[in-house]
C-alpha cells in the first residue's frame, strides 16, 4: 500500500473518476440494493440500500468486515439466493438488463456465461469427485449446448493453459485433491472465465492461499482483465489488496455503503471513521515496523439490531462530535471533497479533513 | 485402482480367516457337549467315546480345524455315522435334521435372498428418492408427508406391520394368498405372490430409516460450496441436484445400505417368522434352540460371509464414486 505523508487535496495524477465516466453506461449498475433474511430470530437486513457501479474493464473492490454484506450483495447479483429465504429489492442491472424480478430460468442463462464467480476456497468451491476438466467443460458446455465433449475439452485445456498450469493436458483429467491451493484457484479462474464474461466477481479470491501465490493469482486477474476487457468486482478485507488491483473501492459497513471513491481517494484522503479503522489496523512494509496496529474497537453489529442512526456509532470515537445526529439520524452517502468521492458520515467535512490530518495520520497508524 | 482393489481383497480374505477360527472355536466355547447332542439316550462312556473318535474330536483344534475347512473347499469323508462323503462345500452333518448342513443351506439360503433381495431393492428407491424429493421440497407438504412416513416407519415393529399386511391383504380381501416359497425359477408368479408382503413389510420399515438419513445428506450436500459453484457455472437445476449433489450425497447411504443388506442376507428372523418363511434366521434361532452345532457354525460363517463381501462392494463402489479413495 502506498503511503501518503501529505492530504492529498491537490490535483489528480490521473483521471480516476468512478463510476460514470463519459462514453459507455456502466456494465453492472446497482441500485439501492436491499437484501433480507426472515429468520427465527428477527428479520436480517443483511444489505440494506446499496448502490454502485462497474464499468468494462474496471474494477471495483468491496471491502468490509465478516457481516458488512460483501458477498451477500455479490450472490445477490448471481441470484444465487434462495428465493424462499431471501428477499431482494432494488436494481440490478447487468449489460442493460433488470435482474431482480426476473425468472429464475433467465438468470440462470447469465450466469456463467455474461457473469461469473470466484471464490474464496477453491477445495471446497470445486466438486471433488469430478475432474477439474471436466468441470471446466461443464461450464463451457452449459451455455454452448450445440459443443460437443471434444470441442469443450480444447477449450477448457486452452483455458488451463491461459492461466498458467503448466501441462494443461494432463491435468485436465486430474482431480482438485491432486491440485495445490493456487493451482486449484487458477482452474477455478479458468471456470469463470471460459465463457468470456463481462463481469467477474471475485469474493475473497486470495484469502485461503499463501502470499506468494495470493501475488500471483492477483496478476493472473489483472492480466486477463486487461485481454476480456471485463468489469471485476473484488471482495476482500484486505486493503493491501485493494490498492494493488482496484480502479474504485466500496467500503461497507453493517449491510450500508459508508464510503465510496477511487482507490487514491479512499486511500489516501479516507473519509469515513471506519475506513480510517480499517487502514490503521493494517501492516505496512514501509512505515515504522514497531509502530502498533490499532483494531478497531467493538465487535460488527448485529443485522437483525442494527444500531441506530449511524450503524458505526456504537465504536465511534468521534460520534459525539456532532451532539445526538449519529445516534438518531442515518447518515445518507453524499460528497466529500473530491468528485466521485462519497461518504456517509455526520461529521462535518473540514472537522474530519482536520481529525484525519491531526489524529490518524499523526499518531502514524494511518499510512 | 488395481492396488487399491488387491488390498481390499486380500484384507477381506484375512477377515474371513479370522471369522472361521472364532466361529470354529465357538463350537467348543459352547456350553453343548456336541457328541451328547447326537446321541440323546442310551449312551453310555464307551460309546460316547467311540463317537468322539469317529468325530474326530480327540484330534488337535489346528487339524480339526483344517479338516473343517478342507471340507469347506473340497469336501470331505465325515464316516458312515454322518452320512458318509460329504461334497464341497462340505458344513459339516446335523444330527438333529439329520441330513448334511450344506443340504439344510441349499434349502433356506434362496427363501432370505428372495426376501432381501427385491425388497432391499425397494427401500434403497423408495428411501433415497423420498428423501432426496423432500430435501429438495424442503417444508413442503410433501417433505411433511415424508417425515410423517419415516417417523411411522421408524417407530413400528415389522411383526405388527406384517401382521396388519396379513390381516388385510391375505384374511379380509384375500388379494394374496398365504405366503410362502416358491422357486423363482420354477414359478415367477407364485414366487412374487407369496413373498410381497414380507418385501414391503422390511422396505417399509428400512425405507424410512433411508428417507431420513439421505433427506439429511441432501440437505447438507446442498449448503456445500461446490454446489454454490454448480449454480454459479449456471447449470439447471436437475444437473445441479442429479449431477453434483446427488453423488456427494449418495456416499454414506451407499455405505449403510451396504451394512444393512449385508447383515439381512444372514438371515432375517423376524421377517421369516412373521410370514412363515423358513429362512436362514429362522434356520439359525432353531438350531441354537436344539443345540445344532454344526448348523449355528454354518450360519454364523455365512453371514460373515455376506457382511464382510458387503463391505468390500462397499468399498468398491466408495472408490468407483470418490476419486480421493483410491488414492488411501
Amino acid at each position: 500500500m502506498g503511503r501518503s505523508e501529505t492530504v492529498p487535496s491537490g490535483e489528480p495524477g490521473r483521471p480516476e473518476m468512478p463510476g460514470q465516466r463519459s462514453g459507455e453506461a456502466p456494465y453492472l449498475q446497482v441500485t439501492d440494493l436491499r437484501v433480507r433474511f426472515d429468520t427465527e430470530d428477527g428479520v436480517v437486513k443483511a444489505v440494506d440500500g446499496v448502490s454502485f457501479s462497474v464499468e468494462r474493464g474496471r474494477t471495483l473492490g468491496i471491502v468490509g468486515e465478516s457481516g458488512s454484506g460483501k458477498s451477500v450483495t455479490s450472490l445477490a447479483i448471481l441470484g444465487l439466493h434462495n428465493s424462499r429465504r431471501a428477499t431482494i429489492t432494488g436494481e440490478i442491472s447487468v449489460g442493460g438488463r433488470q435482474l431482480v424480478g426476473l425468472a429464475e430460468e433467465e438468470v440462470r442463462r447469465l450466469r456463467g456465461r455474461d457473469m461469473a464467480m470466484i471464490f474464496q476456497d477453491p477445495l471446497s468451491a470445486l466438486h471433488p469427485y469430478f475432474t477439474v476438466g471436466r468441470q471446466i467443460a461443464e461450464a463451457y458446455r452449459v451455455h454452448h449446448p450445440k459443443a460437443g465433449r471434444r470441442e469443450a475439452r480444447t477449450r477448457a485445456v486452452d483455458m488451463l493453459g491461459r492461466v498458467g498450469i503448466p501441462q494443461p493436458e494432463r491435468r485436465f483429467e486430474q482431480y482438485p485433491h491432486e491440485f495445490s491451493g493456487g493451482m486449484r484457484q487458477r482452474a477455478m479462474i479458468a471456470m469463470a472465465l471460459i465463457n468470456d464474461p463481462d463481469l467477474l466477481i471475485a469474493d475473497e479470491p486470495t484469502t485461503a492461499l499463501d502470499v506468494t501465490v495470493q501475488a500471483q493469482i492477483l496478476d493472473l486477474l489483472a492480466d486477463l482483465q486487461a485481454e476480456f476487457r471485463s468489469a471485476i468486482i473484488l471482495i476482500t478485507h484486505d486493503l493491501g489488496v485493494v490498492s494493488q488491483v482496484a480502479d474504485d473501492v466500496l467500503v461497507m459497513y453493517g449491510g450500508r455503503a459508508v464510503e465510496r471513491g477511487s482507490v487514491r481517494q479512499v486511500l489516501r484522503a479516507p473519509q469515513h471513521p471506519y475506513t480510517w479503522g480499517l487502514l490503521s489496523s493494517v501492516p505496512s512494509l514501509h512505515g515504522d515496523a514497531d509502530a502498533n496496529l490499532v483494531p478497531i474497537a467493538g465487535n460488527p453489529p448485529s443485522l437483525i439490531n442494527l444500531p441506530s442512526g449511524c450503524a458505526f456509532h456504537p465504536r465511534c470515537r468521534y460520534a459525539g462530535v456532532n451532539g445526538d445526529r449519529s445516534r438518531t439520524e442515518v447518515p445518507a452517502l453524499g460528497a466529500a471533497g473530491e468528485a466521485g468521492h462519497l461518504v456517509a458520515c455526520h461529521l462535518p467535512a473540514a472537522e474530519r479533513e482536520r481529525i484525519y490530518r491531526d489524529e490518524i495520520l499523526r499518531t502514524g497508524v494511518a499510512r | 485402482m488395481t492396488r487399491f482393489l488387491i488390498r481390499r481383497l486380500l484384507s477381506a480374505a484375512l477377515t474371513l480367516f479370522a471369522v472361521s477360527v472364532l466361529s470354529f472355536l465357538m463350537f467348543f466355547a459352547l456350553p453343548r457337549d456336541p457328541v451328547s447332542g447326537m446321541c440323546p439316550k442310551n449312551c453310555n462312556p464307551e460309546r460316547l467315546e467311540r463317537v468322539r473318535q469317529e468325530l474326530g474330536l480327540r484330534d488337535p483344534l489346528i487339524s480339526q480345524y483344517a479338516g473343517y475347512m478342507k471340507g469347506i473347499v473340497t469336501g470331505r469323508d465325515l464316516g458312515s455315522a454322518q452320512g458318509g462323503r460329504c461334497d464341497a462345500p462340505c458344513l459339516g452333518w446335523s444330527y438333529v435334521s439329520n441330513e448334511a448342513v450344506s443340504d439344510t443351506i441349499a434349502r433356506v439360503l434362496p427363501v432370505t435372498l428372495s426376501i432381501v433381495i427385491p425388497a432391499a431393492i425397494l427401500w434403497l428407491l423408495l428411501g433415497v428418492g423420498l428423501g432426496m424429493l423432500s430435501a429438495l421440497r424442503r417444508g413442503s407438504w410433501l417433505d411433511r408427508a415424508a417425515i410423517g412416513f419415516s417417523l411411522t416407519g421408524a417407530s413400528l415393529q415389522l411383526y405388527f406391520v406384517g401382521a396388519v399386511l396379513l390381516i388385510v391383504f391375505v384374511y379380509n380381501l384375500r388379494l394374496l394368498p398365504v405366503p410362502s416359497y416358491t422357486s423363482l425359477f420354477d414359478n415367477p408368479v407364485k414366487w412374487s405372490s407369496g413373498l410381497v408382503l414380507a418385501w414391503v413389510a422390511l422396505a417399509f420399515l428400512f425405507s424410512a430409516i433411508y428417507a431420513r438419513l439421505s433427506r439429511a445428506q441432501m440437505l447438507e450436500t446442498l449448503s456445500e460450496d461446490f454446489v454454490r459453484t454448480a449454480r454459479a457455472k449456471g447449470l439447471a437445476k436437475r444437473a445441479v441436484y442429479g449431477r453434483h449433489a446427488l453423488r456427494a450425497a449418495i456416499t454414506p447411504v451407499v455405505t449403510i445400505a451396504g451394512l444393512d443388506v449385508g447383515g439381512a442376507l444372514g438371515g432375517t428372523v423376524i421377517t421369516e417368522t412373521t410370514f412363515g418363511l423358513n429362512g436362514m434366521g429362522r434356520t439359525a434361532v432353531d438350531a441354537v434352540r436344539a443345540g445344532d452345532l454344526p448348523t449355528i457354525m454354518a450360519t454364523v460363517l455365512i453371514a460373515a460371509v455376506f457382511v464382510v463381501l458387503a463391505n468390500v462392494v462397499v468399498d468398491l463402489l466408495y472408490a468407483v464414486i470418490d476419486p480421493r479413495v483410491r488414492l488411501g
